[in-house]
């Protein structure tokens, strides 16, 4: 066990080390980062001074040592539009996105894992067919689409809840359900199709056969085995989760990290925009570590080669 | 010529085969339906002068915002309302289908020339080349797509041929990966050592042997994965990153109704259905593909 824990650790070294060539080179794809971040009537002594202090005028190679040296100490450099360190202000607005992405998971876990269950036990019925069709729908709408429509109608038509920004749960309701509807689709239809799998299996018939009631032989024996393949697309969905944020948050003017990189792509504001593409990234990569250890603890079968 | 002899690859698909696939295809009525749309939409993007009932740049300040013509206070010929500029809702949906189309098939065909690549690279030679194609693979799909492209795009400019080279570097790793696996499925078998017997090289045997084999898994997935280039393209031009007005594009257009809304939803209400409707063709499409091509699926 503990020996796969260091295999899988030693693993996400080159994938972080990968994290950090992307960001790194996100301000230099255009050749010069001069260019993206003075204005273009900046004087040439300006640009010169701004590579010098800047290490610009340094081979990429040492840029590269020099930004990871940096990184490994949380400094970014600062925001050029508030001057303030970029990671400060990443991290500050860290707690609203979070809220908001956790909301939508809770709703996508407590919604589409027992509408997956009840679509595969009742297959092919009224009910499955239906369940089909909405996550068929849920995939071909856009979330940014699905936000306004939801603001349409529950907020300018039956004024429910409010159509932007943060405070009460009123104003977690509308961002919530929209972020999630995709994965609600998406982990109805993976539970769907693994519970098929296991249903058919003999030891559900002999725990049928033992006398257990359809209840238990559903919701325990069976959800328990069909449920490693939902973990994994759970965890590969954070990333969806993490891209999806940056939208939604944009649409209802929700304060996180997703509205901050919009308005720093719009303001060209490279270092926060560096800070949050690394930070992202990193905690995709946390996450689906976590979920790798988590197989091996659900499964005995995994990890002990 | 001595070539001929390695040639014919037993199982290159017949004519019979593609008439049965086609005839499995479409003896389901989703199917034709979705045939007719993916007819509708190109249709729209090959010749939107011929369908679209006004010119979708023409401004009026009289024509503002208007409702479609089937609600009251509609004006006739404007079918779909107007927006904010006055202009017709339902031509500039159909003027945006060409955007839309263009910029995702593009997109798709270079995400699948490059997965094509690095897949075939990985599965066929195994061992290092397999090795570190992988490690790409995980490395970029552990960024969240959506921010490393509006990123990108944001860097190097919205531009027709940059989103489309962005777009389509986004998409190969799992082009790569489906790739990858069906070669794998394919390299150990039989005729491909009697290939190899005869003589035939490594580009030889990829082009000839195993590529055709593995085309259908290729076909099935490129066209889901177009439906997510569409969504993508949707994404980046709702965000104002994707090209650029007066031309109209399907997000721009959802994008600029978004300050309208409690009076004026049909601005964003109706191009939102045409991207549903496309996405929701392509992925129909893909499935029923799949499900014909599979022939362990025939009892269904």
């Amino acid at each position: 066990m503990l020996r796969y824990i260091l295999r899988r650790l030693i693993l996400t070294i080159p994938v972080v080390f990968g994290i950090l060539v992307i960001s790194f080179m996100l301000t230099r794809l255009s050749g010069d980062p001069t260019d993206l971040i003075l204005p273009p009537d900046a004087p040439d002594s300006a640009r010169e001074a701004f590579r010098r202090t800047h290490g610009l005028d340094q081979p990429l190679p040492v840029q590269f040592v020099t930004f990871v040296g940096n990184v490994a100490r949380g400094d970014f450099g600062d925001s050029l539009r508030f001057h303030q360190p970029a990671l400060d202000l990443v991290l500050e607005r860290m707690g609203a996105t979070l809220e908001l992405a956790a909301a939508a998971m809770a709703i996508a876990i407590l919604a589409g894992i027992p509408i997956g269950v009840i679509a595969a036990y009742r297959r092919n019925t009224p009910v499955d067919i239906g369940v089909r069709g909405v996550s068929l729908l849920g995939q071909a709408m856009p979330s940014f689409y699905l936000a306004i429509l939801s603001i349409i109608v529950f907020s300018v038509w039956l004024r429910w809840f409010p159509s932007g920004g943060r405070g009460t749960w009123a104003h977690l309701v509308l961002p919530a359900t929209t972020l999630s509807f995709q994965l609600v689709a998406l982990l109805a239809r993976v539970t769907r199709s693994c519970m098929l799998d296991v249903l058919g299996q003999d030891y559900i018939r002999t725990a049928r056969a033992k006398g257990l009631g359809e209840r238990r032989v559903v919701w325990l024996h069976a959800l328990r085995n069909a449920f490693i393949p939902v973990l994994t697309v759970i965890g590969l969905q954070v990333g969806f989760l993490l891209g999806g944020v940056v939208v939604t948050e944009t649409v209802f003017s929700w304060p996180g990290v997703g509205r901050l990189a919009i308005q720093a792509i719009y303001a060209r504001d490279f270092p926060v925009v560096q800070a949050v593409v690394f930070l992202f990234a990193m905690i995709f990569v946390l996450v689906n570590l976590v979920v790798d250890l988590l197989y091996a603890a659900v499964d005995p079968r995994i990890g002990y080669k | 010529m001595s070539i001929d002899a390695a040639a014919p690859a037993p199982p290159r698909k017949s004519q019979s085969n593609t008439r049965i696939v086609l005839r499995r295809l479409f003896r389901k009525k989703t199917v034709v339906i979705c045939t007719v749309m993916l007819v509708i939409a190109v249709i729209c993007a090959l010749f939107p002068g011929l369908v679209a009932p006004q010119d979708p740049y023409d401004q009026s300040l009289l024509l503002r915002l208007k409702p479609p013509a089937f609600m009251e206070g509609g004006r006739e010929g404007y079918y779909l309302g107007t927006d904010h500029l006055g202009r017709d809702t339902l031509s500039r949906i159909i003027y945006g289908a060409r955007i839309t189309l263009l910029v995702s098939l593009l997109a798709v065909a270079v995400s699948t020339a490059i997965g094509i690549a690095a897949g075939l690279a990985a599965g066929y030679f195994g061992g290092k080349p397999d090795a570190v194609i992988l490690r790409l693979i995980d490395m970029q799909l552990s960024f969240p797509v959506i921010l490393l492209v509006i990123a990108v795009v944001a860097v190097v400019g919205p531009s027709l041929t940059n989103l489309i080279i962005i777009m389509g570097l986004s998409g190969w790793p799992r082009m790569a990966r489906i790739v990858r696996g069906s070669v794998l499925s394919v390299r150990g078998l039989e005729y491909i050592d009697a290939a190899r017997a005869i003589g035939a090289g490594h580009l030889r045997i990829m082009a000839y042997h195993i590529v055709p084999n593995i085309l259908s898994a290729i076909v099935v997935y490129a066209s889901f994965e177009l439906a997510r280039m569409i969504l993508l393209e949707a994404t980046l031009s709702f965000l104002g990153l994707g090209v650029q007005p007066p031309t109209p594009t399907w997000g721009g257009m959802i994008s600029d109704g978004r300050n309208y809304i409690s009076l004026s939803w049909w601005v964003s209400l109706f191009p939102g259905l045409a991207i549903g409707a496309v996405i929701l063709t392509f992925n129909i499409l893909g499935d029923e593909l799949r499900d014909a091509l599979d022939p362990q699926l025939n009892h269904e």
